[in-house]
C-alpha cells in the first residue's frame, strides 16, 4: 500500500533506433511516472521503502523465518544470552553456535551460563521444526534455519537469547513483527476512513459542518492523549480474547489519531474545490459523489498516501507503548511493546541487556515509515519544482 | 485581539467540557459500578455487605439514576472540591495525588523549556551554516529523537547510566528528601535531577523545532531585505538576529500549542520508566485496580492543564504576531 499502484514498473525506455531526450520523456510520462521518477531521487525513502517491504515480508513468513516455538517456554532456559553464530570451522562453511552450559550460581542463585567451545551445535538450513501453516494456507514444518532433528532440548540455538520463561527471543520477535506491523495498517485504515470522510465534509461543504469539525478536531489535539488511551484500554474487559482486545485497541488508537489525516484531505478539498476541472464537471452536471471520488479523490491520492505513511509510526509507537504499559494487547498475544514489557525492570534489564532488543525493530520501522512518507509526499506533487 | 482571545477562551472551556465527560466515561466503562467495588473490597477485609446496605449506598450515591445525572452529580461534587474516595488507598482522591499533579506540570514545563533553549540556537546555527558538519549532526540526532519513543530513549538511558555509573538515575529526588516537607534545599536537590527526563521528553519536540526554525530561516535569509541589511554594513550576527530570525520565530512559536498536550501526554509514561513521583504512575495504578474515581479525577486534571497551558501559548503567540490580531477583527 505504501507504493503507488504503477510505479514499480521500470522507467519507459527510449525505443530503439531512436533517441528520445530526456525532455520529451517527462512530457508523455503519466503522471505516476513522474511520481516514480522523484521518488527514486530520494535515496533515503528508497533505502525505506525496502526496509518497510521486508518488514512485510517478514510478517507473511514470521512462521517460516522463527525456528521455536514462541510459546514453548522452558525455566532450564531462563534469560540465557544470545548465542552468536560462528560461520566457518577452520576454512571450511559450516555455520554452528557454540553448545551453553547452564547452572545456578549457589551465592546468588541466579542461573548462570557458560560456552562451550569444544561443544558445536550445527546450523541447518531449510530445517524441520514445529509445525505452522505458510501465508495460512500450507501446512509446512521447514523453517529458514534450526538445528538437527531429534537432538535434546540442551542442543539448540537461541540467536537472540532467551526471556524469564526461557522463550526464544528471535523467534518471539517475528512474531511480535506480525502483530506490530499489522495494527497500525488495521488501525491507519480506520483512522483514514474517519479522516477523508470528516476531512471531505468539512473542506467540501464548508460552512457549519465544517467550522464544527475544525473545533472537533481542536479539541482533541488539546487533550494529551496517552491518560485517555490508557484508561479506555484499561476499561476493556479482562475476558476478552485475544482477536477481540486487538480490534479494540486499534479502534481506541485510530479515534484520536485520525486528525492530522483528516486535516490533509481538508486541505487539498479546499485547494481542489476552485480547480477549472472542478467547476466544468459541476457545470456539466455531475453528481457530487462523482465530482468527489471520480474528479476529486483520485487527483490527491498520492497525497493521502503520503500521509497515510507519516501516520503509520504513531500508531506503532501508541500500541507499543500502551502493551509496554501492560493495557494493550496482553500475553499470550505477543507484540513489540508486550516484549519490551519484560524490559521495563532496570535490575533485568542490567543483567540481561538483550531483552531490549526488541526496541530495535520499532525504531527501525518508525525511521522507515518516516523517510518512506517525506520521499512520498515529495513525490505526490511531480509538477511542483 | 480580544475577540480572538475571547474565541479561545470559549474553546478551552468546550475543551474542558469534553475532558469531563470522556474522563466521566472512563469511570462509568468498567463493568460494575463503585459500590460493587466496594462490596468486593469489604468482602476481601470479612465484612459482608448486605442487599439492603447496597441499595441504600447506591441512593446515596445516586448510583440509581440515569447517566447524564449522575455525570451532572460528579461535576457538583467536583465544584465543591470534592472528587470522591479513592477505593485502593481509602482516602480521599485529592489527597492520593497530593503534589503529584504539581510535579508534572514541573517536569512538563522544565522539558518545554529546555526544547526551546536547545531548539531555537540549533536552529539558527543549522540555517546559517546550512550543510555544515554540525547541521549534519544536528539533523541526525532530530531524526533519531523523532524516531525513537521517549519511553524506549528513557529505558536506554537509564540502562547506560546503570551501566557506566553504577547508579540509578531516575527519580526526581534524592532519597533522603523524598519523604522531606518542601524546602529550598528540596527545590535545590530537584533542580538537579530535572534535566534527564526533562532532556528525554523534551528531544522528539527539540527535534521538530530544530527543524521548523532551521526551515524557516533559510527561507527568511534569502529575502531581500537581509540582503539589504547586509550591503549597508551591519555586522552578520547583527544582520540575522535582528531581522531573519524575528519573522521566523513566528511559526515556531505556534507548534508550541500542540507541543504541551504531547510532552504531558508523554510524561505519563515516561514518568513510569523512571519512576518519577508525577501523577503517571499513579494513573497506570488507579486503572489497573479499577480506582476509578482516582483514575478519572487524573485524565480530568491532566486535561485541564494542558487546556490552560494550550490556552496561554495562544494568548503569548497573538501577543508576539501581530497578523493574528489583524486576520480576526
Amino acid at each position: 500500500m505504501a507504493e503507488p499502484p504503477r510505479s514499480l514498473a521500470p522507467a519507459p525506455s527510449p525505443a530503439p533506433g531512436r533517441t528520445v531526450s530526456a525532455e520529451e520523456r517527462i512530457f508523455v510520462a503519466s503522471q505516476w511516472q513522474l511520481m516514480w521518477w522523484r521518488f527514486r531521487k530520494h535515496r533515503l525513502a528508497m533505502v525505506s521503502g525496502v526496509v518497510t517491504i521486508g518488514f512485510y515480508l517478514t510478517v507473511l513468513a514470521a512462521d517460516f523465518l522463527a525456528y521455536a516455538d514462541p510459546h514453548a517456554s522452558e525455566a532450564q532456559r531462563s534469560l540465557m544470552p544470545p548465542q552468536p553464530i560462528h560461520w566457518f570451522e577452520g576454512w571450511r562453511f559450516r555455520p554452528h553456535v557454540y553448545g551453553v552450559k547452564g547452572y545456578r550460581d549457589p551465592t546468588t542463585f541466579r542461573r548462570v551460563y557458560q560456552t562451550d567451545p569444544t561443544h558445536k551445535i550445527p546450523i541447518r538450513f531449510l530445517a524441520r521444526g514445529f509445525e505452522y501453516k505458510f501465508l495460512g494456507l500450507m501446512a509446512m514444518n521447514r523453517h529458514l534455519i534450526g538445528v538437527d532433528e531429534g537432538l535434546d532440548a540442551a542442543q539448540t540455538i537461541f540467536l537472540l537469547g532467551t526471556d524469564l520463561q526461557g522463550r526464544d527471543l528471535w523467534s518471539r520477535l517475528m512474531y511480535a513483527t506480525r502483530i506490530s506491523m499489522t495494527i497500525g495498517l488495521v488501525g491507519v485504515t480506520l483512522s483514514l476512513f474517519l479522516g477523508v470522510l470528516l476531512g471531505g465534509i468539512s473542506g467540501f461543504y464548508g460552512g457549519v459542518a465544517d467550522t464544527l469539525i475544525q473545533r472537533l478536531i481542536e479539541v482533541l489535539r488539546s487533550i494529551p492523549t496517552i491518560p485517555l488511551w490508557m484508561g479506555l484500554a484499561a476499561a476493556l474487559p479482562r475476558d476478552w480474547s485475544i482477536l477481540q482486545i486487538y480490534f479494540a485497541i486499534t479502534i481506541i488508537i485510530s479515534l484520536l489519531g485520525w486528525t492530522e489525516l483528516a486535516r490533509v484531505v481538508r486541505g487539498r478539498f479546499l485547494a481542489l474545490r476552485e480547480e477549472d476541472f472542478v467547476i466544468s464537471a459541476r457545470l456539466v452536471g455531475c453528481s457530487e459523489m462523482r465530482i468527489i471520488f471520480v474528479h476529486m479523490v483520485p487527483s490527491f491520492m498520492s497525497h493521502i498516501i503520503a500521509a497515510t505513511t507519516l501516520a503509520l509510526p504513531a500508531m506503532i509507537i501508541s500500541e507499543t507503548a500502551l502493551s509496554f504499559l501492560g493495557l494493550g494487547l496482553r500475553p499470550p498475544a505477543i507484540s513489540w511493546g508486550v516484549l519490551l514489557q519484560q524490559a521495563q525492570n532496570i535490575q533485568t534489564v542490567a543483567i540481561s541487556p538483550w531483552l531490549m532488543l526488541a526496541a530495535l525493530p520499532v525504531i527501525v520501522a518508525v525511521l522507515a515509515f518516516n523517510f518512506l512518507g517525506d520521499g512520498l509526499r515529495d513525490a505526490a506533487d511531480p509538477y511542483g519544482h | 485581539m480580544l475577540t480572538y482571545i475571547g474565541r479561545r477562551i470559549v474553546l478551552a472551556i468546550f475543551t474542558v467540557w469534553a475532558v469531563s465527560v470522556l474522563a466521566f466515561a472512563i469511570i462509568q466503562l468498567p463493568p460494575g459500578d463503585y459500590i460493587t467495588s466496594y462490596i468486593a473490597q469489604m468482602a476481601v477485609t470479612g465484612s459482608i455487605v448486605s442487599e439492603q446496605e447496597a441499595e441504600n449506598l447506591r441512593i446515596q450515591y445516586g448510583l440509581d439514576q440515569p447517566v447524564y445525572v449522575q455525570y451532572l452529580k460528579w461535576m457538583a461534587m467536583i465544584s465543591r472540591g470534592d472528587f470522591g474516595m479513592s477505593m485502593e488507598w481509602r482516602r480521599p482522591v485529592t489527597e492520593v495525588i497530593g503534589d503529584r499533579l504539581l510535579l508534572t506540570v514541573v517536569v512538563s514545563f522544565a522539558a518545554l523549556l529546555l526544547t526551546w533553549i536547545l531548539a531555537l540556537p540549533i536552529g539558527i546555527y543549522s540555517a546559517v551554516r546550512q550543510y555544515s558538519f554540525g547541521d549534519y549532526v544536528f539533523t541526525f540526532v532530530g531524526f533519531i529523537g523523532l524516531a525513537v519513543p521517549n519511553f524506549l530513549l528513557a529505558l536506554v538511558i537509564l540502562y547506560l547510566g546503570f551501566v557506566l555509573f553504577g547508579a540509578n538515575i531516575g527519580g526526581l529526588f534524592s532519597p533522603e528528601y523524598q519523604e522531606a516537607p518542601w524546602s529550598l534545599a528540596k527545590g535545590w536537590d530537584l533542580l538537579k535531577h530535572l534535566p534527564i527526563p526533562a532532556l528525554i521528553l523534551g528531544l522528539a519536540g527539540t527535534a521538530q523545532q530544530i527543524r521548523i526554525m532551521r526551515a524557516n530561516l533559510l527561507d527568511e535569509q534569502r529575502k531581500p531585505y537581509v540582503v539589504t541589511a547586509r550591503a549597508k554594513g551591519l555586522p552578520e550576527f547583527r544582520v540575522i538576529l535582528k531581522y531573519p530570525v524575528r519573522v521566523a520565530l513566528n511559526p515556531f512559536a505556534s507548534t508550541i500549542g500542540y507541543l504541551f498536550p504531547y510532552i504531558v501526554s508523554g510524561s505519563i509514561i515516561v514518568s513510569l520508566v523512571l519512576s518519577l513521583p508525577t501523577v503517571g504512575p499513579l494513573l497506570l495504578k488507579a486503572l489497573i485496580a479499577q480506582d476509578m474515581f482516582l483514575a478519572g479525577t487524573i485524565v480530568l486534571m491532566l486535561g485541564v492543564m494542558t487546556v490552560i497551558g494550550t490556552l496561554i501559548s495562544d494568548i503569548i503567540l497573538v501577543w508576539i504576531d501581530p497578523r493574528i490580531r489583524l486576520e480576526d477583527t
